[in-house]
């Protein structure tokens, strides 16, 4: 630290302090969100690759104006693509919501607290473990030799099912999966929530001679009810948006499952790894982000009319 | 039967039997929960003939340990790529966090001018995106995270929300007459932030560094877009790579180069697979029970309000 005398005769101002403060997320934010909106011009570029280099490429690749969304949406893609990306998460919402509020209510329920928790641990743990992993997990019991379900199946004799082409299975295994990874992760929220209801409720309903469902179905679930809204949708506000990885890895990106597990996200990814059609590619995205967008400020217009102070902004 | 009569039921508690019953429910919903990754620690240590003949078994007819032998004999690559992930993990979370909080704390200060620009700026991130193409043109052609480090640690440096559970964090965890005295009494802003700001606020740092860590941690998506040399795949990654190609694992040993095709041969691939998944999952595992508390305490912190 300089001396007191030389600091006051050279004190920036504050506000210019706080810039300093901010710049390197600024520079972020610049860089990575803000730069690559100007590439959102691609949507409406047939890409051509030109000698020096992409931007040159960027510039001289001819306007088509809407023909890359013409393209998009003219093919059965765009409509399997949407179906399954909006089907998965409306399931992912419906009975994620559902199982997790039951499982909170059954576990702040329970007698022997200490179990609770043990419980709570074990069910919060999927939750951390990498979807990479977790397709290892899939892999050791649907394998087609070695899984242990067609070892089973084969000992009870049945024909042996090979999971990794067949395409019917996927949604039933897919939303399986996503449960059984995230419901401890959900549950969390809602356990806070019962466990934040004044007893003085249940004593008083108990007095009456309440039922235990009765107490649940008439003061637990209105009271966790705000909660639940805000949380479903915030959950529809990206219903747009897959996961990447449940949709790429767990499959084992196997071409034969696409009817039932290619979603926006995988989509627009092999578009541009694979196919090297960059136009409809990003045209894809920019379909992706704005229904994302709609549907965010609809839902945060819906939140602040049911609860203001869970509204993002 | 005396023993379930010996406690009366209290007012508000469930009824024996029925408390029995969820126990035994949501005994078995753990149990599936944990039931996959220890089925996992089985198979890497059954023998590859066993799997051969009866397939993926909790108990293996079996036991063998040749999986982790064979592991720790050649697989540097499972060296290699736990530097790069534990490298990406801590030099990421330091810049993580180093920008975060500064950014957090600027717009969590009132006598900002500028407050509601950069809260704008900040925001709008989370509504609207690019896409993947705009952002992989942009990140490989003009950033050149092909092949870099940056590529895995710049994506995932910062994070709206977390800027905003941060700054509703300051809000509610510093005094503003903290600030305030401190001012007078001539301190900067870079002085009272990291004096009297971030020791205050340190649980909830600590809560956004540790959210962060293990985005890191688990990180695979960036090293599938940006990164294809060996060298540079973390571990997260590998595991993808060696699912059909288990040749990965020795790709680092050129030392090996004339016995590889030998010891490829004469590896148990499938348990060693496992084993490399188990390794690669274990710090997670440990560590879990220690960080679960703060997670936890993380999720509730506070919205993302203005």
């Amino acid at each position: 630290m300089a001396g007191k005398n030389v600091k006051k005769s050279f004190r920036p101002s504050k506000n210019l302090l706080f810039f300093a403060m901010v710049l390197p997320g600024l520079i972020w934010f610049a860089l990575l969100c803000y730069l690559p909106m100007f590439g959102l011009v691609l949507a409406f570029k047939r890409f051509h690759f030109y000698r020096g280099g992409f931007f040159e490429s960027l510039i001289h690749s001819q306007w088509v104006g809407l023909q890359n969304f013409y393209f998009l949406f003219s093919s059965h893609a765009a409509y399997i693509i949407t179906r399954n990306t909006l089907l998965y998460n409306l399931a992912f919402i419906v009975l994620g919501t559902i199982c997790a509020i039951a499982i909170a209510i059954a576990l702040s329920e329970l007698l022997n607290k200490k179990l609770a928790k043990v419980y709570q641990t074990l069910m919060f743990l999927p939750y951390f473990l990498s979807i990479i992993v977790v397709g290892y997990v899939l892999l050791s019991f649907l394998s087609v030799d070695k899984g242990s379900i067609n070892h089973a199946l084969m000992f009870f004799g049945f024909q042996p099912v090979n999971w990794y082409s067949n395409p019917g299975y996927w949604p039933y295994i897919l939303v399986i999966t996503n449960l059984w990874k995230n419901i401890g992760y959900t549950s969390i929220f809602y356990l806070a929530g019962v466990l934040a209801i004044n007893k003085q409720f249940y004593e008083a309903a108990d007095l009456d001679g309440a039922s235990k469902w009765q107490q649940i179905w008439h003061i637990t679930l209105p009271h966790l009810k705000p909660l639940i809204i805000v949380l479903v949708l915030v959950g529809i506000g990206q219903i747009f948006r897959a996961d990447f990885g449940t949709f790429y890895w767990l499959p084992l990106n196997s071409g034969a499952l696409f009817p039932t597990t290619n979603v926006i996200d995988t989509y627009v990814f092999r578009g541009l790894m694979d196919s090297g059609n960059v136009g409809m590619t990003a045209a894809t995205g920019l379909y992706q982000s704005i229904m994302g967008l709609v549907l965010i400020v609809t839902v945060n217009k819906m939140i602040k009319k049911f609860d203001s102070e869970n509204a993002m902004f | 039967m005396p023993f379930f009569k010996k406690r009366k039921k209290q007012p508000l508690e469930i009824s024996k039997k029925t408390n029995v019953v969820l126990i035994i429910i949501l005994g078995i919903f753990a149990f599936v929960c944990l039931y996959p990754i220890v089925f996992l620690f089985m198979i890497s240590i059954s023998s590859e003939n066993s799997i051969v003949l009866h397939g993926y078994q909790f108990i293996p007819s079996m036991f063998s340990l040749s999986a982790y032998h064979y592991i720790f004999k050649i697989g540097s690559q499972l060296l290699q790529s736990y530097l790069i992930t534990i490298t990406v993990t801590v030099v990421g979370t330091i810049v993580s966090v180093f920008i975060t909080s500064l950014y957090a704390y600027a717009i969590s200060r009132d006598d900002f001018k500028y407050k509601k620009l950069f809260v704008f700026i900040a925001l709008i991130p989370m509504l609207f995106n690019a896409g993947l193409v705009p952002c992989y043109m942009v990140n490989t052609q003009l950033l050149g995270f092909r092949n870099s480090l940056l590529g895995l640690i710049m994506p995932l440096a910062l994070n709206s929300l977390y800027i905003f559970i941060l700054r509703t964090y300051f809000r509610t965890t510093v005094p503003k007459a903290l600030i305030e005295a401190a001012r007078i009494d001539g301190a900067g802003e870079f002085r009272i932030f990291y004096k009297i700001v971030v020791p205050l606020a340190m649980p909830g740092i600590a809560t956004v560094a540790l959210l962060t860590a293990f985005a890191y941690w688990g990180d695979w998506y960036n090293a599938l877009l940006y990164i294809d040399i060996p060298s540079l795949t973390p571990i997260q990654a590998m595991l993808m790579q060696i699912q059909n190609n288990m040749q990965f694992i020795v790709q680092n040993a050129s030392a090996l180069s004339g016995q590889a095709a030998t010891v490829l041969k004469n590896m148990p691939t499938d348990t060693a697979r496992m084993a490399i998944v188990i390794l690669a999952t274990v710090p997670i595992i440990f560590a879990y029970p220690f960080f679960q508390k703060y997670f936890v305490k993380g999720l509730t912190i506070g919205g993302v309000k203005d």
